[in-house]
């Protein structure tokens, strides 16, 4: 059923009765072309373009629990594509032109909303390294701006500039960098590749990789045993454990991160904006909560709780960025378990098994890279060779010395 | 009619009337009144909007849960949106206001949205707004927008203050009532250290509206002789007003105490909120239970309460809910309340009980009772009219002002899931109890399932005996009671569908979260709980599903066909309710986010007319302005000529500065440089390159060697901290057999940079060694003697300006008067301070390096330091990883200096390199400019550059690209020393 | 992650005092060849459960300890200082 003003409208008039399910919920079958472990954003984006750019249909997406029940829908909703390196640039600006047509494309409403992120410095070193990432964007056509301290009061008169321990002293500034309503991500993808035939089966488990003559056969499940000819990990948060079942060991470590949402209050802060000391960012959703997070909470965690030294330190950058939003009031916290690659660059990239695939490592850009990811990932298992902007993230770049660090912090993913 | 005062009774003081408003009507009420209280006795059952629909909506609780009577109190910066009415105490002129209406309350255009609501059911928006799609941004979502959310919040910064503690204790009770109380006195009795906390104002829970007796005592006075009795006790700390508000690992509990939000006018000397860490041994929940609502038609309309908060209303408050008020229930908890109206002289107009034969024996009033019955629907606009009641297939219509309602009780088991448990439903107790057997944790009273007082006592005195006895306490447990009159609410089939409704069933009130709105999410293929939630927005609102939830979870399953069992629950997660940012701050914000550190020259440089700049923590002196000058370029052109004319006096105190001891030390020195340091003879010091385990470039800096087994070590201002972590990795876990011991003495010396040509000459006139060239030479390194022996120095003839230079370090308590006593030397010299902005233009001539381009990603030989990596040391850290290709491409960034053709143009840092004429693309990218200024020495601003091959293009044209600021700057690259290459100043 | 980490020189201290290093691997000998220096510095086994990590306390009394922890329960299971092993191992 094609989603519509006048689906709704019939629809409403019919006292609601007659809309169907948004997927099936197909029992597996006994054998596939591709197996995609991970119904997240990442999985279901790869599904629904192999369907749909690559032809091939004969796909099954297995999720352990709920359909989008990982990072997809834990994460603080931001895009954007001001990216540094020649490595990451281009990729997440394909994700970011992916996101502008994505309503249309998958016909589900993501409330995909372009209203800026802007990125403050308070020192002249994070000035220059902005005009250096800012130029890198130009370069490749992605929108960026400088603005400066008067410009940025003129745009967010309420920020903490009169009494911070580190003035404001710029910022950059993407406009088509925005936020997007996450659960719908999923949903619209899994809706999608959902009616182009892909079996999106969810509380199905994987427990096991099985493989014969050094080609994967399929994988053990929950619920069975299910063969396929390509076998796809996009686990995020979990790779370490679901590659170890193919005997691999990752260049990757699962960390928490926290995020929370304020109660709802009526427009407050239009854009996205990040603080550039003690890492905090924040935007205001449709339903009027504020959106908002900031660092991992720095250890290794598969427990999707945090600690509440990260939150207080959170909420005082918070507070410190914008002084008003000390009587608005935290409703709740939350934590997803990040992939954190040692070079906070992701992996999208064939394994030394012929037929396995990997696409992990996404450490904070995850959400914003979902439809880029799902198209390269695709790109890769239809095509067998790395979709042009995805080129560089490779697994063996650690060992042959070709990393992607952004920030240059090395290979201690805490610290990314 | 409506809710009014009754003339007598209540735990208020009618002695002490308070005056307030409500959307500047200015009203009365008395001291222990909350807002929601004093408005229910000012008849104002009216109190809000609801989300989407905007209906009319009335006060339905007394206590956190509340979804519909939020308000905003206060203005400017102490504005608070979305306080909730039942939880705020009223105090002389508090002034309130109604939100998410428009133009007012009792007119709001927003209701219009009702007679939409066939086309606004769960999820609606994801599945239109999508055409044209310029429109999404431009007029849906805004509209959306501005009609979404609730309050209104300031962007005025609070004026008021915040403080956060740690507290330890044996024992945490959370929850002061019957329950709570039962163990804080049986824990405090046996020595033990308890905390117990409460959220409302007065201990005593449940009690306070209670009409029983316990032992001898009402049970509110009760409840206050326990209160009495435990802040007696010095072992015991009773904090009311305070919300723990989260469940942390290692046993911590997150707690805020609302210290002066119950007072129009906050004592500047107290903090309004005060954030509690409590870290407990053990931790008893006594939180009680949440009653839930009833899924009826119309049960939201005002007028509409719970039966536990009507009788809260009645007996603490002495406010009557209506004249004609109806009762439905599923349980006990109905006949207690119509009993205590039948006392207050409101007969009950009906009992409508969903049981068949289940009148308690203990109930003997006058009411009549509607056994096996529902109300299906309740009928009113802005206040309650009328129900219909369904009995055995019959309608009929009561007309009645208030309803009050019991779906039975759901224990509050929040915190014991905060760390990952999951709720297990029980069928006997028809509700969701707390995972079992979670270390550190105990629950009691209703929050375990307990029902009636008399039960709920001895389990307080049971369970803290218990948790004492692991802890090594010797409790006596002491009875308390015995209890008469007690309606006891026990379990009762839940009542998740009710026949017969006509109008909307609210499951989610905030969020306007309907009965059929489940059944749609079902029929799409969101009946997962999780994807319910997430569809619909149940369980979402600032109540967090406290009301909604556990109906959204039976009606799923009834959808479904299965047990709540087999549908589970929605993550209970922080915050029970919610926090503000100003408690969560507490003093960290603002000017005090992150300490300040000051150099011990921080005074010396501001009398001498120091701007600072904030460098990491640090405050460094910038530059020194002087009388004329237009700006900054100025006083930095004429510091910086001045060093190489004269001489100057820099303060260089915040680079790190480490004292390394040991008979292994120049081993240790050795392994953690990449460059050869075993060699160095006493009295010299040696620039030195730090890798990290990767080959990539850590930090630089220089090392003295003192003594034979003593090594005075610098590192940059940026890195000191992570430095001194690291060598100390090194000596303790890598190489812990190694002879050498570490002190951070950072702050223990004051340094001072004195460079420049007459910088000798200078200060020669303080130290009492002779520091001749012959005797002192470049790269001397050596304990001094200061002003005829009174102070003991450090001298390093070390120059970062290219210039002959020093730096003299003394204790740190003797730095000002060292500098006053070198800037007298110097007077007649020339000389004259400098900053880091003249320091950085004397450095970026000389081609020196700092983290601009030690920025994480560059290895040894892409900054000319590839021969300092010794290959003759079998091992140093980052040795192993240096070898890979990628790190030894010949693209990789390297560094080079830039020039501008043209020696007017400016340019700036971060500007890219592009070949000359090539286009602008990614692909041309040849890299970028990492450090620049204007050189006053050579006349043209200069810059050095990381840039692709970069050794090996010295001489080529290039263009200077910044498409940020519109500068295109055509330039060449050349050598990164822009003066004294042959490095002739140094020796001088 | 537990907020109170048992030092076995401070007793129990808030988790904020201390920096974490990660996964706590012993260093290959300087010759141990290419892979094992990139398994070292670059792969993790990033478990499920038990991991021994190496934290500093920072702001206490500046050893470096190693922390036992479980990486789903965050329970501390011991924690001791990290010279001790090392030192046994040389």
């Amino acid at each position: 059923m094609r989603y519509s003003a006048l689906s709704i409208l019939m629809n409403g008039l019919r006292g609601n009765r007659s809309w169907k399910p948004a997927w099936r919920e197909p029992e597996p079958k006994a054998h596939y072309d591709v197996i995609i472990v991970g119904g997240g954003g990442h999985g279901l984006a790869t599904a629904y373009y192999l369907a749909r750019e690559f032809g091939i249909t004969n796909v099954a997406v297995l999720e352990k629990g709920y359909l989008g029940s990982g990072n997809v829908g834990r994460n603080t909703t931001i895009i954007r594509s001001n990216y540094l390196l020649p490595g990451n640039n281009p990729f997440y600006e394909l994700s970011l032109k992916l996101w502008e047509g994505l309503e249309q494309d998958f016909n589900f409403n993501a409330m995909v909303s372009q209203r800026g992120v802007l990125n403050l410095c308070h020192s002249d070193g994070q000035r220059d390294a902005f005009i250096r990432r800012g130029n890198a964007m130009r370069l490749h056509g992605v929108d960026a701006e400088f603005l400066d301290r008067e410009a940025i009061r003129r745009m967010l008169p309420f920020l903490g500039f009169d009494n911070a321990r580190f003035p404001i002293m710029g910022g950059l500034l993407q406009r088509r960098g925005g936020t997007v309503r996450h659960d719908a991500v999923a949903w619209g993808f899994a809706r999608g590749a959902d009616m182009r035939g892909v079996d999106i089966i969810q509380n199905c488990e994987v427990t096991g990789i099985r493989q014969e003559g050094g080609r994967v056969t399929g994988v053990e499940t929950s619920r069975g045993f299910i063969a396929c000819n390509k076998l796809a990990l996009a686990a995020a948060g979990n790779s370490s454990r679901v590659a170890a079942m193919a005997g691999m060991k990752l260049p990757i470590e699962s960390h928490v991160l926290q995020a929370f949402v304020s109660e709802g209050l009526k427009p407050y802060i239009d854009c996205v904006v990040t603080f550039g000391v003690g890492h905090f960012y924040i935007s205001q959703s449709d339903k009027g909560g504020l959106v908002f997070g900031g660092d991992i909470d720095g250890y290794n965690s598969y427990a999707q709780r945090g600690n509440l030294a990260m939150v207080e330190h959170v909420i005082e950058a918070g507070k410190t960025m914008i002084p008003g939003l000390s009587r608005v009031r935290v409703l709740r916290s939350w934590g997803g378990i990040m992939d954190m690659s040692m070079d906070g660059s992701p992996i999208i990239d064939r394994t030394h098994i012929d037929n396995l695939y990997l696409n992990a490592g996404w450490c904070y850009g995850g959400f914003k890279a979902t439809p880029a990811s799902g198209f390269c990932f695709a790109h890769l298992l239809a095509r067998g060779a790395p979709q042009e902007t995805a080129a560089a993230f490779r697994l063996d770049r650690f060992a042959r010395g070709y990393l992607i660090d952004e920030d240059g912090s090395g290979a201690q993913p805490n610290l990314h | 009619m409506t809710a009014f005062r009754l003339p007598h009774g209540g735990l208020i003081d009618r002695s002490r009337p308070l005056s307030f408003s409500f959307d500047g009507k200015s009203m009365t009420g008395f001291a222990g009144d909350t807002l929601a209280s004093a408005l229910l006795a000012n008849g104002r059952i009216l109190v809000g909007r609801s989300f989407k629909y905007h209906r009319p909506r009335g006060i339905l609780t007394a206590g956190s849960a509340e979804p519909n009577a939020l308000v905003t109190v206060n203005t400017g910066g102490r504005t608070e949106p979305n306080t909730l009415a039942t939880m705020q105490e009223l105090h002389e002129g508090l002034r309130a206001a109604s939100q998410n209406r428009w133009p007012s309350l009792a007119f709001d255009i927003g209701a219009l949205n009702g007679l939409l609501s066939p086309f606004l059911g769960a999820g609606f928006y994801y599945k239109t707004f999508m055409w044209p799609a310029a429109f999404w941004e431009k007029l849906y979502e805004p509209l959306i927008r501005r009609a979404a959310g609730l309050g209104r919040a300031s962007h005025d910064a609070d004026p008021d203050d915040y403080e956060k503690c740690w507290a330890h204790c044996d024992l945490l009770v959370i929850g002061a009532g019957a329950t709570g109380l039962a163990a804080a006195l049986t824990a405090g009795r046996a020595g033990a250290r308890v905390i117990v906390v409460d959220e409302h104002p007065v201990a005593g829970g449940g009690l306070l509206s209670e009409t029983a007796i316990i032992g001898t005592q009402a049970a509110a006075d009760f409840a206050a002789s326990c209160a009495t009795e435990l802040q007696s006790m010095p072992n015991v700390r009773l904090l009311t007003r305070t919300t723990v508000f989260a469940w942390y690992d290692g046993n911590v509990f997150g707690a805020v105490e609302r210290v002066q939000k119950h007072v129009g006018f906050p004592a500047p000397n107290l903090p309004v909120e005060r954030l509690w860490r409590i870290a407990a041994k053990q931790a008893l929940l006594a939180t009680g239970a949440e009653e839930r609502p009833l899924v009826f038609g119309g049960n939201d309309i005002p007028g509409v309460m719970m039966a536990g908060a009507m009788r809260r209303y009645l007996n603490c408050h002495g406010v009557a809910p209506g004249h004609r008020v109806a009762i439905f229930t599923t349980n006990d908890s109905g006949y207690g309340l119509a009993r205590d109206l039948e006392a207050a002289g409101i007969v009950p107009q009906a009992i409508i009980d969903s049981r068949r034969d289940a009148i308690p024996d203990s109930y003997s009033g006058s009411a009549r009772v509607v056994s096996g019955a529902v109300v299906s629907d309740a009928c009113g606009r802005k206040s309650l009219s009328s129900i219909s009641v369904l009995q055995n297939g019959k309608s009929e219509e009561l007309k009645v002002d208030a309803l009050a309602m019991s779906g039975g009780f759901s224990p509050v088991i929040h915190l014991a899931c905060h760390r990952g448990g999951k709720p297990q439903w029980s069928d006997e107790h028809a509700a969701f109890l707390a995972p079992s057997s979670q270390k550190g944790l105990a629950l009691a009273g209703a929050a375990d399932g307990t029902a009636g007082l008399q039960a709920c006592l001895e389990a307080g005195v049971s369970k803290a005996a218990a948790l004492l006895g692991s802890l090594g306490f010797t409790a006596k447990p002491q009875a308390l009671g015995p209890v008469e009159g007690d309606i006891a609410a026990g379990p009762a089939k839940p009542l998740w569908t009710i026949p017969g409704i006509r109008e909307k069933a609210f499951v989610d009130f905030q969020n306007d979260v309907h009965r059929k709105d489940i059944t749609l999410a079902t029929r799409e293929g969101y009946g997962h709980v999780e994807l319910a939630k997430r569809y619909t927005t149940t369980g979402m609102a600032t109540d967090q599903g406290k009301l909604s939830n556990v109906n959204a979870i039976g009606l799923l399953a009834e959808e479904r066909g299965v047990s709540p069992a087999d549908v589970g629950t929605t993550t209970f997660r922080p915050f029970y309710s919610p926090v503000s940012f100003g408690a969560l701050a507490g003093a960290t914000h603002g000017k005090h986010f992150m300490p300040a550190r000051m150099s011990p020259l921080h005074e010396w440089a501001k009398k001498n007319g120091a701007e600072f700049v904030e460098a990491g923590l640090w405050y460094r002196s910038a530059w020194f302005a002087r009388d004329g000058e237009s700006g900054w370029r100025e006083s930095v052109d004429r510091e910086a000529l001045n060093v190489r004319k004269n001489a100057g006096l820099c303060d260089v105190s915040t680079l790190g500065k480490i004292e390394i001891t040991g008979a292994d030390a120049a081993e240790f020195i050795n392994r953690v440089y990449c460059n050869a340091f075993l060699k160095l003879p006493v009295g010299k010091a040696r620039y030195g390159l730090m890798l990290r385990e990767d080959g990539f470039i850590f930090d630089d800096g220089t090392t003295s060697r003192l003594e034979e087994n003593r090594y005075f070590m610098t590192t940059t201002t940026a890195a000191a901290i992570a430095t001194m972590n690291h060598l100390e990795f090194c000596a303790q876990v890598l190489w812990p057999g190694l002879d050498v011991r570490l002190a951070s003495v950072t702050d223990q010396w004051a340094q001072m940079a004195v460079a420049g040509p007459k910088s000798r000459a200078i200060l020669q006139q303080i130290i009492d060694d002779d520091i001749s060239n012959d005797a002192f030479p470049y790269l001397a390194a050596r304990d001094v003697s200061l002003f005829g022996g009174q102070v003991h120095g450090r001298l390093f003839r070390i120059s970062f300006s290219g210039e002959l230079a020093f730096e003299l370090a003394v204790l740190a308590d003797f730095g000002e008067a060292t500098a006053d006593a070198l800037m007298q030397a110097g007077d007649t010299h020339g000389i004259q301070p400098y900053g880091v902005e003249a320091l950085s233009v004397l450095r970026i001539e000389k081609g020196h390096v700092t983290h601009s381009e030690i920025n994480g990603t560059a290895v040894p030989a892409d900054l000319g330091f590839g021969r300092m990596a010794s290959s003759a040391k079998a091992d140093f850290i980052g040795k192993h990883m240096l070898s890979r290709d990628g790190l030894s491409a010949r693209d990789r960034l390297q560094l080079v200096g830039v020039m501008p053709l043209d020696t007017t143009a400016y340019f700036r840092s971060g500007a890219h390199i592009l070949a000359k004429d090539a286009d602008a693309t990614l692909e041309n990218d040849q890299g970028h400019v990492t450090s620049s200024c204007y050189s006053p020495h050579t006349g043209s601003h200069i810059g050095l550059a990381l840039v692709k091959g970069g050794s090996a293009r010295h001489g080529e044209e290039i263009l200077i690209w910044n498409a940020l600021h519109g500068e295109y700057v055509p330039g060449r690259l050349c050598d990164p020393v822009f003066v004294d290459p042959a490095n002739s100043r140094l020796s001088m | 992650m537990a907020s109170l980490v048992p030092c076995p020189h401070c007793g129990l201290r808030p988790k904020e005092e201390f920096t974490i290093k990660g996964a706590a691997l012993p260093r290959p000998s300087p010759d141990a060849g290419a892979d094992a220096w990139l398994d070292h510095v670059y792969l993790r086994d990033n478990p499920r459960g038990a991991l021994d990590e190496f934290w500093h306390h920072t702001s206490g009394c500046r050893r470096w300890l190693i922390v036992s922890r479980d990486t789903f329960s965050h329970e501390i299971s011991a924690c001791r200082d990290a010279a001790d092993p090392a030192k046994e191992r040389s």
